[in-house]
């Protein structure tokens, strides 16, 4: 009794790890878009501390949330949007330092921040989960799957960057902006590397969601389908060079707001079925 | 606050004015003793450039009027010099020295060069032994503020030449561009400075085409690229980067019709072409195609004003900062003159 009492006030505090990585990126979001738009000197060491102690936040609470379940943090939409937040931070991270855009993180943030606000609004029962055993291909298939819309995440925000470059070059009227965000070859390429980034994570989530071995949702199974499809066709156009970059960069955007705003597609990846 | 400047400089007189005032570098330590042998002048440091000649002195010579003091030091002057003076006292010296090493005195608000000036001529005064405590504290603040002035406002951001406005916007295409590949067509003074440009912000692959073929061979050889055949050059289109024009065609050279056929096999890599002929070299309807940016001489040209405009509304930004270090500068001049005045005044001296 006193160790489920113990159990349950541990499985609510570790919120507050949410709270305090919510708190890191919105500060980044606030210090990074103020210096950038009203053309101060930024210190990109400071907007990167901040998103790195956000995703040492994040990664403690998953790692307290996946103990306490047992499995990976992933059963319910809170932990979800968590847990897409972190991925997107996670290749950010990654991706930021190799290709140099470290002004991805003024995108990046208010998004990571707003996702972990949304996650935090989301209710809880406050029960410690019973522990069930783990099913590697339901893991895999969720974690892949949320990585992959992470990584299509920071694709939509690297296209985003790369209509605001083009358009300032094409109206010959490039602001302070234009100038402090990355060059637009540079977004070209990580818009691209991110695109078959996800997709590939996002195919092996698919192909390992038919693994699980419990009934199949063809309803879900069709939304998955549709936002693949979607993308392997942006990819495709790409390795034809039938669409032009303006329009590879639009459809990063609206796809991955399709998947975002699809709430019940959303709700198919966190709805995880029963393991028998 | 005994520290005065007296001078002239672009706001106040011609270049053939401000050339007979001129201190050469090689003078200088000839100078610094003759401004020492002034009455009233216990430190003294000359500030001689193309824009301007300044003689920042420390002692009994403030209030004395600009013209007497020129005529002092240079023991003579013509009957409409005068006008062409300025001096300075107190806040008033202070507050223009640190515009001064800011940039925000400059004819080119915001360039650096004034700095490299100031410091030098700061240490030729230093090395003929002509500074003191006042000079030494004054000057070593200037730098300070200088740079913080620079670091804290866009005083000196942004490009306000053709030249570098073009190779910054290249920059923003292509990231670094030792990987480019650009063709200069024309071998003119513009194309030359372009030329340059781009080799001096590391470009490795210029290629030079002119209808004299000699004369592209030389403008090759001066900026390390490699000479191309004016009628060879359009086979080197599909993996070319950047396409500066500057030849004395009378009509476009490079249209929609030879473009679109090159541009189905680029991909999705952007091309960049800066057309500073007048006549137009490039079809301006080139620039409607996806990925490709046009950018001629009037474009530049207003990169460069607006650069400039936005550089001097900084200076009011800089003006705050600098006042709040004129007003220290101020309280450390007035204590150290009251210790100086103080019983016990050599060791509060000696202290300092």
């Amino acid at each position: 009794m006193h160790l489920d009492f113990i159990g349950s006030f541990i499985f609510v505090a570790d919120r507050s790890w949410i709270w305090l990585a919510a708190y890191c990126f919105v500060l980044a979001s606030a210090y990074s878009g103020y210096t950038l738009f009203a053309g101060k000197f930024m210190a990109p060491r400071l907007t990167f501390g901040l998103v790195v102690a956000g995703f040492v936040c994040q990664t403690i609470f998953l790692g307290i949330r996946g103990h306490e379940v047992g499995r990976c943090p992933i059963t319910n939409f809170f932990e979800l949007l968590t847990f897409l937040s972190w991925s997107m931070t996670l290749i950010y991270l990654l991706i930021g330092s190799s290709y140099r855009l470290s002004l991805l993180g003024v995108f990046t943030t208010p998004f990571a921040g707003v996702l972990s606000i949304w996650a935090l609004l989301q209710p809880e029962s406050g029960s410690v989960p019973v522990k069930h055993p783990i099913n590697p291909w339901l893991e895999a298939h969720t974690s892949f799957s949320i990585v992959a819309c992470g990584a299509f995440a920071l694709a939509g925000l690297a296209g985003l960057m790369y209509l605001i470059q083009e358009r300032q070059l094409k109206t010959r009227r490039p602001s302070s902006v234009f100038f402090r965000l990355p060059p637009i070859r540079t977004l070209v390429v990580a818009n691209s590397r991110l695109l078959w980034l996800g997709f590939g994570l996002f195919t092996i989530g698919l192909a390992t969601g038919f693994m699980i071995g419990q009934d199949i949702d063809w309803r879900k199974v069709a939304w998955s389908l549709v936002v693949w499809a979607l993308y392997g066709g942006i990819l495709l156009a790409r390795i034809r060079r039938s669409m032009a970059t303006r329009w590879v960069a639009t459809l990063s955007i609206i796809v991955f707001g399709l998947l975002l705003s699809m709430f019940w597609g959303i709700r198919f990846i966190s709805e995880v079925p029963p393991v028998r | 606050m005994n520290i005065s400047c007296f001078g002239l400089s672009h706001q106040t007189a011609s270049v053939e004015v401000r050339e007979r005032f001129a201190v050469a570098e090689s003078a200088l330590p000839e100078a610094l003793q003759r401004l020492r042998a002034i009455e009233g002048v216990e430190e003294g440091l000359i500030v001689s450039t193309c824009n301007r000649t300044e003689f920042y002195v420390a002692g009994g010579v403030a209030q004395l009027p600009p013209a007497r003091f020129f005529q002092e030091f240079y023991n003579g002057l013509r009957s409409d010099d005068e006008p062409h003076f300025f001096g300075l006292w107190a806040e008033g010296c202070v507050n223009h020295l640190f515009r001064v090493v800011s940039g925000m005195e400059s004819m080119v608000v915001g360039e650096t060069e004034i700095f490299g000036q100031v410091k030098r001529a700061y240490e030729v005064a230093v090395r003929e032994k002509a500074t003191g405590r006042r000079l030494n504290k004054l000057f070593q603040k200037s730098f300070h503020v200088g740079k913080q002035v620079r670091s804290s406002t866009a005083v000196g951001r942004g490009s306000i030449s053709v030249g570098s406005v073009a190779v910054d916007l290249a920059e923003q295409i292509f990231g670094k561009l030792e990987g480019c590949k650009i063709i200069v067509l024309g071998a003119g003074d513009t194309s030359e400075k372009m030329a340059r440009s781009f080799k001096t912000r590391g470009a490795r692959q210029i290629f030079v085409s002119n209808r004299s073929f000699d004369r592209a061979q030389v403008l090759a050889q001066e900026t390390g690229g490699r000479a191309i055949r004016f009628e060879e050059w359009e086979k080197e289109f599909a993996d070319l980067d950047i396409l500066v024009t500057s030849t004395s065609a009378p009509h476009a050279i490079v249209t929609l019709e030879k473009i679109v056929p090159v541009l189905r096999h680029r991909g999705d890599r952007p091309l960049f072409m800066i057309d500073v002929a007048v006549p137009r070299d490039i079809d301006p309807d080139v620039h409607r195609l996806d990925g490709v940016y046009v950018y001629d001489l009037d474009a530049l040209q207003a990169m460069a004003e607006r650069s400039m405009e936005a550089r001097k509304q900084e200076v009011a930004g800089g003006d705050r900062l600098i006042a709040k270090h004129v007003t220290e500068f101020q309280h450390w001049l007035e204590k150290s003159a009251n210790l100086m005045t103080a019983p016990g005044a050599c060791l509060a001296c000696e202290a300092d």
